[in-house]
């Protein structure tokens, strides 16, 4: 019986990190459709960006309830992994809790700060599924926020609950065995939580408790591996990216925009044509101004879009969202990732991408979006994992105005002024120093 | 200066909006009247200033914004400009920010900055019983300034010297909400919505029950005096710039 349970779960394991490499290694390539971008430098400050953002989870704290309660859910996931190395090694090795020899009276403490632990994710997650579908505050119900993003959410919080109290009602029958001395339940002594609880099940034939135990056993490490494999299809997928992602956390000030060289060495032959007789190497004629599509992003970017988790902080920030305009900073994100999976699905199946005659501009985002952009930076502010937005906005603009000739009139109007009056006004420059024959 | 062989202590950039618009001109006559006050040797380009491009480059016309920078740069550095000043905090953030990498390297700051400087090392005193004292106020953060470049403290510490009564909007500092002008908005109309982006923001400030909202930026303050006009609270409810309340108080 034991020989089959072992053979049973290492196929499983097998299978179940089988299928997440994969998927994870196609995410990586996916990623990396993106232009190349060097963050190699200030390390020490990158690092202390992880810590800080990423396991200090400093910028939830700007909203004390929720990021009590993610701080549960957090902790709950970071710690509870020792419990699961330890049914994965009892499960590979066919032993039962072989923890508790080692560690002694440790393990209990261990086990019971992990049942504890158990109880507040129960309450954190019970909380937001009723912030998100009773309270339904208003960040979690926009335009972008229905069908599979809203269910991908409840997924998550209803497997974190189930995947909990599997793991307690586990502990709760275990802690009834051992105090009727069955063979194969080791005697660890109680736990804090399933101490109090195993008197409920204090009637139940041994038979049945076996059944029970086993079975949340099993039902609790084949959720987990399911949830591990759901990870990389979901918006969750962020337990895993917000590390590197705070790492490659741009560092210099918010207000700087990214220059452009290509166009920056055009202005200067412009200006300073070089000698007819020069036969230096011409640069490459440059490609697409800004970005139309995924592959014209950098990497960064499309990592921001898979670390994205949907919560809507950034567009809960946004003053153009906030009164009622198209654009919502959550939806560039979360388009330019469906975007990103829909050419990795073509990817897939045809070993490569040559072009379905659509793009992430137009096709996912729309001008009208674009445009209503102050760059205000509240959206890069208030992301907890930092994701910038708004880089990715201001690059789609870049090719609208400057590839597509597509800018609005008034811009237009306002360029022309800029070219001919070297000021974005229709005032003569011979008129700018007027306001001193009044002083 | 130049012509005489001199070299000003600091130029002050006007910018387009402080040089222009009829209202922000009030801004930068203030501003130079500080200075005068203080004893400050600074120059102005005059009709070789233009823009520095910062509209151009956010609405996405990446040419047009090298073509300013490079001019700009070509002017400043013939002129071995060292320190600039400006009033306005997109100006500040471009030359701080952007020029360094095209070959502009030069000390930037905001005039909220170096008002603070002055009354830190005491060159500027506040007049006994100046009109700003005790005066409820609020203050609204510009983007540029705020979230772009951190600069939360230096306007406020300069109201502090002011006596007046600081009611904080209820979003500030980093949570500051946009005036609506930024990212080349001020030259076109807004998308279609419920409600402009600056009468939502003078919202906020009404509910401070502030009978003057202060600003830092050009922009900020021609989309909050028109959320003022528009909520219909042009009698009780002013907009001035930091400049204005110091060149009114200081002795």
């Amino acid at each position: 019986m034991h020989i089959i349970q072992q053979v049973l779960f290492i196929l499983l394991f097998i299978i179940a990190v089988y299928l997440f490499t994969r998927k994870v290694r196609q995410i990586r390539r996916n990623i990396f459709l993106g232009k190349s971008k060097n963050i190699q430098d200030h390390k020490r400050e990158r690092w202390r960006n992880v810590l800080l953002l990423a396991f200090g989870q400093k910028k939830m704290f700007r909203n004390w309830i929720p990021a009590i309660l993610h701080f549960f859910v957090y902790a709950g996931f970071i710690i509870i992994n020792i419990e699961i190395l330890e049914i994965i090694l009892d499960g590979l090795t066919g032993t039962h809790r072989m923890f508790s020899p080692l560690l002694g009276p440790l393990y209990n403490v261990l086990i019971g700060c992990f049942e504890i632990l158990a109880i507040l994710v129960i309450f954190g997650c019970a909380v937001f599924l009723i912030r998100r579908n009773i309270l339904r505050v208003k960040r979690f119900q926009q335009r972008e926020m229905t069908r599979w993003p809203k269910s991908d959410a409840n997924y998550i919080l209803i497997m974190e609950i189930i995947l909990m109290l599997l793991f307690l009602t586990m502990n709760t029958t275990d802690r009834e065995l051992q105090l009727r001395h069955i063979v194969h339940y080791t005697q660890t002594g109680p736990f804090w939580i399933s101490a109090l609880l195993a008197p409920l099940f204090g009637q139940a034939h041994t038979g049945t408790l076996i059944g029970l135990e086993r079975g949340a056993w099993w039902l609790h490490i084949t959720g987990v591996l399911f949830f591990l494999n759901y990870l990389p299809y979901s918006k969750h997928f962020h337990i895993i990216l917000a590390f590197p992602n705070s790492y490659y956390a741009d560092l210099e000030p918010k207000g700087k925009m990214d220059n452009m060289p290509e166009i920056e060495h055009e202005v200067h032959l412009m200006f300073e044509p070089p000698p007819p007789d020069n036969t230096a190497t011409e640069p490459p004629p440059p490609g697409r101004f800004g970005a139309k599509d995924v592959p014209d992003l950098n990497w960064k970017n499309l990592m921001d879009a898979y670390t994205c988790t949907e919560c809507g902080r950034c567009t809960a920030a946004c003053p153009a969202s906030q009164t009622g305009k198209l654009l919502s900073p959550r939806k560039i994100m979360m388009d330019t990732r469906d975007r990103m999976e829909e050419i990795g699905e073509q990817i897939n199946k045809n070993g490569k991408f040559e072009g379905d005659g659509k793009s992430l501009l137009y096709d996912y985002i729309t001008p009208e979006e674009l445009w209503a952009c102050t760059t205000c930076n509240a959206c890069v502010e208030e992301c907890p994992v930092s994701i910038n937005p708004l880089d990715i906005i201001l690059q789609l603009r870049r090719t609208m105005v400057m590839d597509d000739a597509k800018a609005p009139a008034e811009w237009n109007a306002m360029f022309g002024n800029i070219e001919n009056n070297r000021a974005p006004w229709k005032f003569s420059p011979e008129e700018r120093d007027k306001w001193r024959e009044d002083v | 200066m130049a012509a005489a062989g001199e070299s000003p202590e600091v130029l002050f950039w006007v910018g387009c909006a402080g040089s222009f618009d009829q209202r922000a001109q009030k801004i930068t006559k203030a501003f130079a009247l500080i200075l005068e006050k203080v004893g400050i040797r600074f120059a102005i380009l005059g009709n070789e200033e233009s823009c520095n491009g910062d509209p151009a480059r956010r609405a996405g016309n990446e040419f047009l914004f090298q073509m300013m920078a490079y001019g700009n740069i070509q002017t400043l550095n013939n002129y071995g400009i060292k320190k600039i000043v400006t009033t306005c905090p997109h100006c500040f953030n471009i030359f701080k920010n952007e020029y360094p990498v095209l070959g502009g390297h030069y000390e930037v700051i905001h005039h909220t900055q170096l008002l603070q400087q002055l009354i830190d090392e005491g060159r500027i005193k506040m007049k006994e019983g100046n009109a700003f004292k005790g005066k409820r106020i609020t203050y609204h953060d510009s983007c540029y300034l705020g979230r772009a470049n951190n600069i939360y403290e230096a306007p406020r510490k300069v109201l502090q010297a002011l006596d007046t009564e600081l009611v904080e909007m209820k979003h500030c500092r980093s949570r500051g909400m946009c005036c609506g002008a930024g990212g080349a908005q001020m030259w076109k109309e807004e998308e279609k919505g419920h409600i402009r982006i600056n009468a939502a923001r003078v919202k906020e400030a009404e509910a401070t029950g502030a009978s003057l909202i202060v600003s830092n930026c050009p922009y900020c303050m021609t989309m909050l005096s028109d959320g003022v006009k528009a909520n219909g609270r042009e009698e009780d409810l002013q907009v001035l710039d930091i400049a204005e309340l110091v060149a009114q108080s200081m002795e």
